[in-house]
């Protein structure tokens, strides 16, 4: 194998488009394909630049469905195979991401999220959260991982790989367009230096022997005859799905330990605002604390269950018109605890913006 | 001799699958003899172990689990790119992209399109039968002119929908030099399988794009017996769709 791209670690100030190409090639990606769209497309301008160096591939396809399909042809052959995509392309992406949750074909897709519906801003936004939890015609038996920064972009892209091919369902790192397009200062490092060792890819076609001589036939379909057998396969994914999902789960929780006056919950780089909102509170004589879920598939409900119990009431903040939303109330479902709202869809959310929306509820 | 010993086991090529026989195309459809034609190419070049097949969504999927050969479905008209990011991945693999008119001329249009112009390495082939067949015989972009389908039910009027679409000119016209284009019919079959051997040699070698495009025949749905079907298929689609070969590499194009 050729040079590693990262040795040992080091500090760096990058846009989270460059750190996602850095983090793909610490992950020893070995392919990526893509098709451009604002904001994603530095993610592969820094592929193409460094991949050829690392014994890396690429290929620019001709839409976002081509670019879908041709990594889970790579992810079929045996290779860790990302693409990286956002808005009316997330949408095209949702079609051979069906058949990575249906196939179980452990693809990595990055998304910096932009505005919508339609082709609306390429800047920011959480609007992409319904579409890529539970899009195309699926169950969401998917991974998605929301980023809230540069450190957890390159931590996050590296771990995806991971959760992929150890559990089999297509994996997502959602972000938006501000952690993309901005700098920020963060660690990029070797993965096995810090004890990650990358779990194996395993090829489902062009294995070693000939097939029906000296080995099985690799037979993959999505495509079934009966209601039984469909009905069989599905609760098998959901069964696995379930399994795993306390293990994937992931979470943080700000000042949640006291009763509160309000919990937060916000995911993404709308959490940062909340962790900045806190201290404001605080001074304004406001308990208040903030349950961020890192894992939107699946959802740590009932850890964020554990954080509403202890608050009088919630606020809910995002950068949508109520996507996340849904999810919580789903987490939640059952509480008796009155939930409040900031929603902002395609728009940033400040700190005092937080505060300024729970005094004025009081 | 007894009646046991005359009833000998049809032949069939190395590479298929004999548990998944006989297959579950209707009886008279051309994609068995298409896939036989196709199992004999793979035989011949012996590359079974090497080969990934992919089938489209249709008819074609019938095809999965065809062949003792590694098979992957996919969705309507993205069998292209699936083999494309396959063979990107290991070159060393020999990805055959098997679909219909619908996925290689409409939904998978675009893929077919920049897999000829990038000149992917990896060969497709398209079985014509001038129909949507799965779905019960609606109009497909190669349904020739007065042809009636369920979507077109007085007959195709080109003044409404168009002409049949020409797939191999028009991969002949936008694929480069490597590419190798032809169009065979399963009236011709030793023609037609060296045309599948040849795309797949091409693609051994490495020069480029390889695109074989079959004149086969759907009786269910053209609701035609045995002679017309034949008819149909040797006269009416050869008269519009002209079998022969587009594009071969190293050989100066005929004008």
């Amino acid at each position: 194998m050729s040079e590693k791209p990262v040795k040992g670690s080091r500090r760096v100030f990058m846009t989270g488009n460059e750190v996602c190409a850095w983090a793909a090639l610490a992950a020893e990606a070995d392919i990526m394909y893509g098709y451009p769209i604002t904001p994603q497309t530095d993610i592969m301008q820094y592929w193409t630049r460094l991949a050829p160096k690392y014994g890396r591939k690429f290929l620019q396809t001709e839409d976002e469905i081509s670019a879908g399909f041709t990594t889970v042809g790579g992810v079929i052959a045996g290779k860790r195979a990302f693409s990286a995509t956002t808005g009316p392309g997330n949408t095209l992406f949702q079609e051979p991401m069906s058949m990575a949750e249906m196939m179980r074909i452990p693809t990595v897709v990055i998304i910096p999220q932009r505005g919508g519906p339609s082709t609306a801003t390429v800047i920011y936004s959480q609007q992409e959260v319904t579409m890529t939890t539970f899009g195309g015609n699926g169950e969401g038996f998917r991974i998605v991982y929301s980023t809230a920064g540069h450190q957890d972009l390159y931590d996050y892209t590296i771990k995806a790989f991971n959760t992929a091919w150890k559990y089999r369902f297509p994996t997502f790192v959602l972000g938006d367009g501000y952690q993309a397009k901005m700098r920020e200062p963060l660690t990029i490092y070797d993965p096995a230096e810090r004890g990650i060792e990358m779990v194996k890819t395993e090829p489902l076609v062009g294995l070693p022997g000939t097939p029906g001589v000296d080995r099985p036939v690799q037979y993959l379909r999505n495509t079934y005859n009966t209601e039984e057998e469909l009905y069989d396969v599905v609760m098998s994914i959901a069964k696995d799905y379930e399994k795993a999902a306390p293990e994937i789960m992931e979470w943080q929780d700000f000042d949640t330990d006291g009763e509160m006056d309000v919990l937060i919950l916000a995911h993404g780089v709308v959490s940062r605002a909340a962790q900045g909102a806190l201290p404001l509170l605080k001074d304004a004589g406001i308990h208040a604390g903030h349950f961020r879920p890192i894992t939107l598939r699946p959802m740590p409900e009932e850890q964020m269950r554990q954080a509403a119990a202890k608050a009088k009431r919630i606020l809910v903040v995002e950068s949508a018109y109520g996507q996340f939303l849904k999810l919580v109330k789903e987490a939640l479902y059952g509480m008796d605890k009155p939930i409040d709202t900031l929603l902002r869809p395609g728009a940033g959310v400040t700190a005092e913006e937080i505060v300024h929306r729970i005094q004025e509820g009081r | 001799m007894t009646r046991e010993k005359v009833a000998l086991a049809p032949h069939m090529p190395k590479c298929w699958n004999p548990d998944t026989k006989p297959h579950k195309f209707c009886p008279g459809c051309g994609h068995g003899l298409a896939l036989k034609m196709l199992g004999e190419a793979i035989d011949e070049l012996g590359i079974q172990d090497k080969v990934v097949f992919g089938c489209d969504i249709g008819c074609s999927l019938l095809a999965w689990d065809f062949f003792n050969v590694d098979s992957v479905q996919t969705h309507h008209g993205r069998t292209t790119p699936v083999i494309t990011g396959i063979k990107r991945a290991r070159p060393e693999i020999i990805g055959i992209a098997y679909m219909g008119d619908g996925g290689g001329y409409a939904i998978g249009a675009q893929h077919l399109v920049n897999s000829a112009t990038r000149n992917e390495k990896v060969t497709a082939i398209l079985i014509n039968n001038t129909n949507y067949g799965m779905t019960g015989g609606q109009m497909a972009p190669t349904t020739l002119p007065g042809q009636k389908t369920e979507t077109t039910p007085y007959g195709r009027d080109p003044k409404e929908t168009g002409y049949p679409t020409l797939g191999p000119e028009m991969v002949a016209a936008i694929a480069r030099e490597g590419a190798y284009v032809a169009r065979g019919s399963i009236s011709n079959l030793r023609q037609l399988k060296k045309y599948l051997k040849k795309a797949i040699q091409n693609q051994m070698d490495g020069n480029g794009f390889s695109f074989v495009e079959v004149l086969s025949s759907c009786p269910t749905n053209w609701r035609t017996n045995a002679e017309a079907t034949w008819s149909f298929v040797e006269k009416d689609m050869a008269e519009y769709f002209h079998v022969g070969e587009f594009k071969v590499p190293g050989l100066k194009e005929e004008k």
